[in-house]
């Protein structure tokens, strides 16, 4: 009977599937993030011991002896899990450990949570996320449903383009051009309005758009500097950042609104990084690796 | 076979013509793949590297991880499905007007309703907080329990009326009429059709990359995404691999269905199971996902 | 209320691309479904072995991996430039006619046997048979899965708005991230979806009705 042997074909897909998962290869698949991240230039942070925040939030997670920390991980040099470690890598990621790290949890104690841009809103809002550190530009739309803590970096919106781009060079010139950007995302809003009037392109990962991009589907993609030169890092000879920053991107931590305690709780050890040099260290060992220039931090206002 | 009765035993010159249909359609089909292949051969989707990140142990982990949230996801929905089957089915067919009212309303409407707008409502919290998995289960047990139960309405109006008389009359209640009489065979009866929309509800669980469930094409996304080799973005590759999985785990459940039906066309005793296939009544409330038939019967043109 | 009447621009747009993007999938579902159930039936072999892959592959696929299939591997390896409202209709119409070639199928094995039999003997060729003779009595029997059928085409739509395409679930997940109660989004896009589908229904109601007076 065909059918049968259809059958018995799935079976051995299916088997072939279960016995694969034992054994194989070790270490990190594709290609290696050398100069992704310099592991002996991180700095180590001291855990901070008997913290008392008077925060629902923070009691929550030390009765459950686990930070649950909202994450991107598909951003190089940011936010960025390598898929066959699972390991989380990244500027973002350092500033996580750093606060879980003054709120007193050890990196062991943080359970990483990958959360897309067009959920995070919801994620942290929902109690599902203690706290969300994955390029997350404050704006006044999203304090009406959350608070944030920060900011810790300023990025601006640029463009990426394919490297042998000559048309866009910059948001004046993307007129009737296809930009691809996220739902939800700051930079999809302005470059939308009549003033540069490109056609969008939405899709729910900003990789999604690196990937479409290169294959010739959208002409530019456009988000923050920051994770645009990621990208570019992680695809040299191929692709390249346009333009200068046409907007204000602060990166702040989202925390579930009201929350003053753990909110000062965070830009406090936001601050004392900063001050420490930990911050300096944290940045020339990620993000600095894709050749942004280092800024000094900007002035910590949601607290 | 089905089609033998629609054409002739071939004579000498129609076997020349079927020869050469034969040959201009294999012709067609292998150029239809042989171009595919060729296109994916130039665009070098074939290199080994490329391919070689399933031989890394981690993401052999990851690959088996994700299999096994979708497992669970499908097992739980399932049970639930079917149990909620069975309350909604109930009331369907109750005495009191009401009730048959609200469960025809509620059928009606979720059937209508796309699942994904049911899950994301979920998840954001219309009915209170949610972690992704139990909203998951919840879209697709309602969801999946509406179609069910209308399965089950049909199986139950198939049951001949003589034995609910005959049980009525040798004094059993109506409890124990539904429950010894009308449900067995009606389960018997619609098993097939019961297991096809089980592969449905397989299919569905892939909805919950929307709400951040770590499931099959979830990861699958990931690992496209973030294992770039020599710059290369190994979507063809994971798109491959975990479409076979999906196939794989779906004909091994129609194969399941398949069996069922054949034992039980095979005994003698009770009502013979219906095809796997939409029973009329089903049909004509309209709103119902289809239930993939596991090759449907060859009906009346059966030699 | 005021959900509605602040975005309705959105709404009518997110309407019309849910409406559009069902027509056009059924149309070429049904299109590609014929001519997959005229395979599987086909007195050839090759095609019939075609016809019977397309339709277990394409059935047991979950959708959301034919979107991705549609979106990152076509551009890359077929065709390269193509918008995404196309790409969008080829997924979903892909996926529907597999649905449409099994309805179809199962409708001409439900003509009696006597009339396949009755045109051979007759001297008709298959095309003939099938043409005159088949089609038109299955037809009859094919209508109301097919109406079950489009009613999912519509739901399966909403996968689209993940992928660049406004329509209802698109236009929810904006809204929802600019803050409004969900609860209220959810009932405005629902009754959107109720809309098309209680049309699907009414129209193939009508079109029963026809065929039934046309016996």
């Amino acid at each position: 009977m065909k059918f049968h042997k259809t059958a018995a074909a799935a079976a051995a897909v299916l088997a072939l599937a279960a016995t694969a998962a034992c054994g194989g290869k070790e270490g990190s698949a594709g290609d290696k993030p050398k100069d992704q991240t310099d592991e002996k230039a991180l700095p180590k942070y001291s855990v901070a011991k008997d913290v008392k925040v008077d925060s629902a939030v923070l009691k929550k997670a030390q009765k459950r002896g686990k930070i649950v920390i909202g994450a991107k991980a598909d951003q190089p040099y940011l936010g960025f899990q390598d898929q066959s470690t699972k390991k989380y890598s990244g500027f973002d990621i350092e500033i996580a450990k750093m606060i879980a790290a003054d709120l007193g949890f050890s990196p062991k104690q943080i359970e990483w949570k990958t959360v897309d841009s067009g959920a995070r809103e919801t994620t942290v809002s929902k109690g599902d996320v203690d706290l969300m550190i994955g390029t997350y530009t404050i704006n006044d739309e999203r304090k009406k449903q959350i608070d944030f803590a920060g900011p810790y970096f300023h990025a601006g919106a640029s463009l990426l383009v394919r490297k042998e781009e000559k048309a866009v060079t910059g948001p004046d010139t993307v007129k009737g051009k296809k930009v691809c950007s996220i739902v939800g995302s700051t930079p999809l809003q302005t470059i939308k309005e009549p003033k540069y009037g490109a056609k969008v392109t939405e899709l729910s990962k900003y990789s999604e758009c690196v990937s479409q991009l290169l294959d010739g589907q959208v002409d530019a993609v456009t988000t923050d500097d920051a994770i645009l030169m990621g990208y570019a890092a992680q695809n040299p000879g191929k692709l390249k950042v346009v333009g200068k920053p046409f907007s204000d991107e602060p990166y702040g931590v989202g925390l579930k609104k009201g929350d003053k305690a753990l909110q000062k709780a965070v830009a406090d050890a936001i601050k004392k990084h900063e001050d420490n040099g930990d911050y300096k260290k944290a940045y020339d060992a990620t993000l600095g690796k894709s050749g942004s220039k280092f800024k000094t931090p900007p002035e910590i206002t949601e607290k | 076979m089905s089609a033998s009765v629609l054409f002739d035993v071939p004579g000498p010159k129609a076997r020349v013509r079927n020869l050469i249909y034969s040959v201009v359609g294999t012709l067609a089909v292998l150029g239809l793949v042989g171009w595919v292949c060729y296109r994916l051969y130039n665009k070098g989707q074939f290199e080994g590297e490329l391919w070689d990140i399933f031989n890394y142990a981690g993401i052999r982990e990851n690959i088996l991880d994700a299999l096994l949230s979708t497992l669970k996801v499908f097992a739980l929905a399932g049970v639930f499905s079917l149990v909620f089957a069975v309350v909604l089915c109930v009331a369907r067919l109750s005495d009191h007007k009401p009730v048959r009212w609200v469960a025809v309303v509620f059928i009606d409407l979720f059937r209508s309703i796309p699942l994904l707008i049911t899950i994301f409502a979920l998840w954001v919290g219309i009915l209170g907080e949610m972690t992704p998995m139990w909203a998951l289960v919840l879209g697709l047990t309602i969801y999946n329990g509406c179609v069910q139960a209308e399965v089950l309405r049909a199986g139950v109006n198939a049951v001949p009326k003589g034995q609910v008389e005959a049980a009525y009359a040798l004094g059993l209640r109506k409890t124990q009429v539904t429950a010894s009489v009308l449900f067995p065979q009606a389960v018997r009866s619609m098993l097939p059709s019961i297991i096809s929309q089980l592969v449905v509800t397989l299919k569905d669980t892939s909805l919950g990359f929307m709400i951040l469930y770590p499931e099959l094409l979830y990861s699958a996304r990931l690992i496209a995404n973030n294992t770039p080799v020599g710059g290369v973005y190994p979507t063809v590759q994971t798109v491959i691999v975990f479409g076979a999985i999906y196939i794989a785990l779906c004909l091994a459940l129609a194969w399941l269905a398949k069996f069922v039906e054949q034992r039980g066309r095979r005994s003698k005793a009770g009502i013979v199971p219906a095809e796997a296939k939409e029973p009329k009544e089903v049909a004509a409330a309209g709103g119902t996902d289809l239930t993939p038939v596991p090759d449907a019967k060859d009906g009346n043109l059966k030699d | 209320m005021n959900v509605l009447l602040d975005n309705l621009a959105l709404f009518r747009e997110g309407f019309l691309g849910t409406l559009w993007l069902t027509i056009v999938s059924a149309l070429l579902a049904v299109v590609l479904g014929l001519v997959i159930a005229g395979f599987r039936v086909s007195p050839v072999p090759p095609l019939r072995i075609f016809g019977t892959l397309w339709v277990n592959v394409l059935r047991n696929t979950p959708l959301t991996l034919l979107f991705l299939v549609a979106f990152f591997v076509v551009p890359k390896v077929l065709f390269p430039g193509i918008n995404s409202f196309v790409l969008a209709v080829c997924a979903c119409g892909f996926y529907t006619s597999s649905f449409v070639a099994e309805a179809v199928r199962s409708g001409i094995n439900t003509v009696p046997m006597g009339q396949a039999e009755a045109a051979r003997a007759i001297g008709m060729t298959f095309t003939q048979t099938m043409r005159i003779v088949v089609l038109p009595q299955a037809t009859r029997t094919v209508v109301p899965p097919l109406s079950s059928i489009f009613i999912a085409l519509t739901k399966n739509t909403a996968i689209a708005g993940a992928f660049d395409n406004v329509d209802l679930f698109n236009v929810s997940k904006t809204l929802s991230n600019d803050g409004y109660d969900i609860a209220v989004i959810f009932i405005w896009i629902t009754l959107g979806y109720l809309v098309i589908t209680y049309a699907i229904n009414g129209l193939f109601r009508l079109l029963e009705n026809r065929l039934e007076v046309a016996r």
